[in-house]
């Protein structure tokens, strides 16, 4: 037997490390060190945690659901002015013509009604911005019924106001898909390129790490920081603006570790071999920009023409984004949305194994 | 734990390692005897840590053997990592872990070895203990890396260029470090380009350039293979006329002249005799003397006179 094997067998009889307290496992240490790197980068913490709501804070006020949204027009000449404020749901100005044309170039009205030498009315407005359209048929309805027009048939308005169905309440998972999307590349994609840029992975598997450890500490990470990321988003869209949870919290929680997960392979992909911070921040953004444009995070995605609709289907976020929308505001429920979990899973499983091909440590 | 003399810790043969454009490691042996700190001394470039990370298991060779305490990176990967003590040459440990937290997960991935409170003494970081690693001055971070490096309790250390880009103290303090674990019989492998550093601290010194092991003896032994104890350097006042290196050659004492750097430099086995003779020849041709400088054989003076370039020339 050779000196080299005997060494080994002495090796072994020295004390063994399984009698080690929890908090000394190599996962243990290397999960808390991300928590660390974590909470000690101030920028990090803004932008997960204190971003989305400001951002939903911003935009739940902006595009706050007003009582009685009154349209501004503006007419030229005291008898057409006199005529529209019978209508309440108009603000009314009196504008020469000049002035007029003047106030809805600058926005401040979004239709200006003027009266020609033969009586006959003029609508000046917009035809593309909604709300002109909006404008037009108001102010056309007053101006006709002024005159003395009846409706041929009885109508009468029954409001819904109900929580669910505002601007605020679709915005919500919106921001959430958003949010699990940015921490979980950024999350791991940063991490990962820092690290390598700095040898550090280097210096890691000279040591006797387990390196699926080092992945799995990034994973562990994410789970906790995902249900804070979750519960402030959530509790805050429901605690200022009664945004309604009407989904299963459980199947929720399940939905949001999905993505999560997705994310952070999409980021895992991502770093697999980039070297640099810059080429990093580079590919991040060329991934997730499409997804902030067309996956509905801000308006439906329905919006973009049919032939986009297979693509936009396809991103990861739009499912995500769908997913939440569909269980968050309808109590859909996970076993109905096959489709959306499918994409999220399809993506996971090819990011993941393509990002462990592709991995390089230094 | 020394291993027996018939099995030396490190034994390396015929490794070899091209990248596309260059032979980093060119056909070099090298066997490393227990309990011996053993160097690789040469310029940027000479191929000193493709060498050692081969050896740390980092970089596949494209050919040649690496057994290192009888174990073979091919079959007991594992059982290296625990047993080996690595610190890299450009590594930056995490800014916003404190020294402890550093060495608590480093000390997390080996079965046993020292409390990092023992570690943390060993390297003198004491008072630094629960400072970032961001706010440490270079010497510490050094000094870190080493504890990395000491927390599993290894039979073999890997340092590469350990007090590269150091000041004067830090680099005592590195040293101090590793004479310290070399006095407890383990084995040590450096890299260096600092001469002073490997004839300090090494036992055998392997002289490297271009790949190959050019040179190798305890660093007594190399400077006494140039045959010559001092060294001799002096120039002469502009625009006198040039002096004859076959005449320098021909002085009492003198083994080899040279034109360096302007000046002359010459390798001299008896000083007194060489320097008188040196006088007298200059005085006799009328040549003003502006500089005279003369030290010890250094390695520094082996690398000189076996590739005709200095160490840190590039």
């Amino acid at each position: 037997m050779s000196e080299g094997t005997a060494l080994v067998e002495t090796r072994e009889m020295r004390p063994a490390a399984e009698s080690r307290p929890f908090i000394e496992h190599s996962l243990v240490q290397l999960t808390l060190v991300r928590f660390r790197e974590f909470w000690r980068e101030p920028e990090a913490v803004f932008w997960v945690f204190v971003f989305p709501i400001l951002l939903t804070t911003g935009l739940g006020i902006a595009f706050r659901n007003r009582p009685a949204d009154v349209v501004r027009v503006g007419a030229v000449g005291p008898q057409l002015a006199g005529a529209l404020r019978g209508n309440k749901s108009l603000a009314v100005e009196t504008l020469d013509r000049a002035a007029g044309e003047q106030a809805l170039r600058a926005g401040r009205i979004v239709l200006l009604a003027v009266t020609g030498a033969d009586g006959a009315v003029t609508y000046r407005y917009d035809d593309t911005n909604p709300e002109g359209r909006n404008a037009k048929l108001l102010v056309d309805r007053t101006v006709q019924h002024a005159a003395g027009a009846h409706d041929p048939v009885a109508a009468s308005d029954d409001f819904v106001r109900e929580p669910g169905s505002r601007y605020i309440d679709f915005l919500v998972p919106g921001l959430l898909g958003m949010n699990l999307m940015g921490s979980g590349i950024w999350g791991l994609g940063f991490a990962i390129v820092d690290a390598r840029r700095k040898k550090l992975l280097k210096r890691l598997i000279a040591s006797p790490m387990p390196r699926s450890q080092y992945l799995l500490s990034f994973l562990l990470a994410r789970l906790v920081m995902l249900y804070i990321e979750v519960a402030a988003l959530i509790g805050f869209g429901a605690w200022v603006f009664g945004v309604p949870v009407r989904g299963n919290l459980f199947e929720l929680a399940l939905l949001c570790l999905l993505s999560s997960l997705s994310f952070s392979a999409l980021g895992l992909l991502i770093a697999s071999r980039v070297q640099t911070i810059e080429g990093a921040s580079g590919l991040m953004n060329f991934v997730m920009l499409p997804m902030w444009i067309f996956s509905g995070v801000f308006f439906s995605a329905d919006r973009f023409p049919n032939a986009l609709q297979p693509f936009v289907r396809a991103l990861p976020l739009t499912a995500v984004i769908d997913a939440l929308r569909a269980h968050i505001l309808r109590g859909v429920s996970l076993s109905q949305l096959g489709p959306q979990l499918a994409i999220i899973s399809g993506w996971l499983v090819v990011c993941f194994f393509t990002a462990l091909k592709l991995f390089r440590w230094r | 734990m020394p291993a027996s003399p018939s099995r030396p810790p490190v034994c390396v043969h015929g490794l070899r390692k091209a990248y596309s454009d260059v032979v980093a490691v060119d056909g070099l042996d090298l066997d490393v005897r227990a309990g011996e700190c053993f160097g690789l001394l040469g310029p940027n470039g000479a191929g000193k840590t493709t060498t050692i990370e081969i050896c740390e298991g980092l970089t596949a060779q494209d050919a040649g053997t690496v057994e290192l305490l009888g174990l073979r990176w091919e079959t007991d990967a594992s059982e290296l990592r625990q047993r080996l003590g690595v610190q890299l040459q450009e590594t930056q440990l995490s800014e916003k872990l404190t020294v402890d937290e550093t060495l608590r997960l480093f000390r997390s991935f080996y079965r046993q070895g020292p409390s990092v409170s023992e570690v943390i003494a060993m390297v003198q970081l004491e008072e630094k203990r629960n400072s970032r690693v961001g706010g440490l001055s270079g010497g510490q971070k050094q000094r870190l890396a080493m504890a990395c490096a000491l927390v599993g309790d290894p039979d073999l250390l890997f340092l590469d260029e350990p007090t590269t880009g150091l000041d004067p103290q830090a680099r005592r303090q590195v040293w101090d470090l590793i004479e310290r674990f070399k006095g407890e019989g383990r084995n040590v492998i450096l890299t260096t380009h600092y001469m002073d550093e490997a004839e300090r601290l090494c036992d055998r010194v392997a002289v490297m350039d271009h790949g190959k092991i050019i040179a190798l003896g305890t660093p007594r032994e190399l400077i006494a293979s140039i045959g010559a104890e001092h060294m001799v350097e002096f120039s002469v006042a502009e625009g006198s006329s040039l002096v004859d290196l076959a005449a320098l050659e021909r002085l009492d004492g003198v083994r080899v002249a040279r034109c360096e750097n302007g000046g002359y430099a010459m390798q001299v086995s008896e000083l007194h005799r060489a320097v008188a003779a040196l006088f007298d020849e200059l005085a006799g041709r009328r040549i003003p003397l502006t500089e005279l400088r003369t030290h010890s054989a250094t390695l520094e003076d082996v690398f000189v006179s076996l590739t005709g370039r200095h160490l840190r020339d590039e």
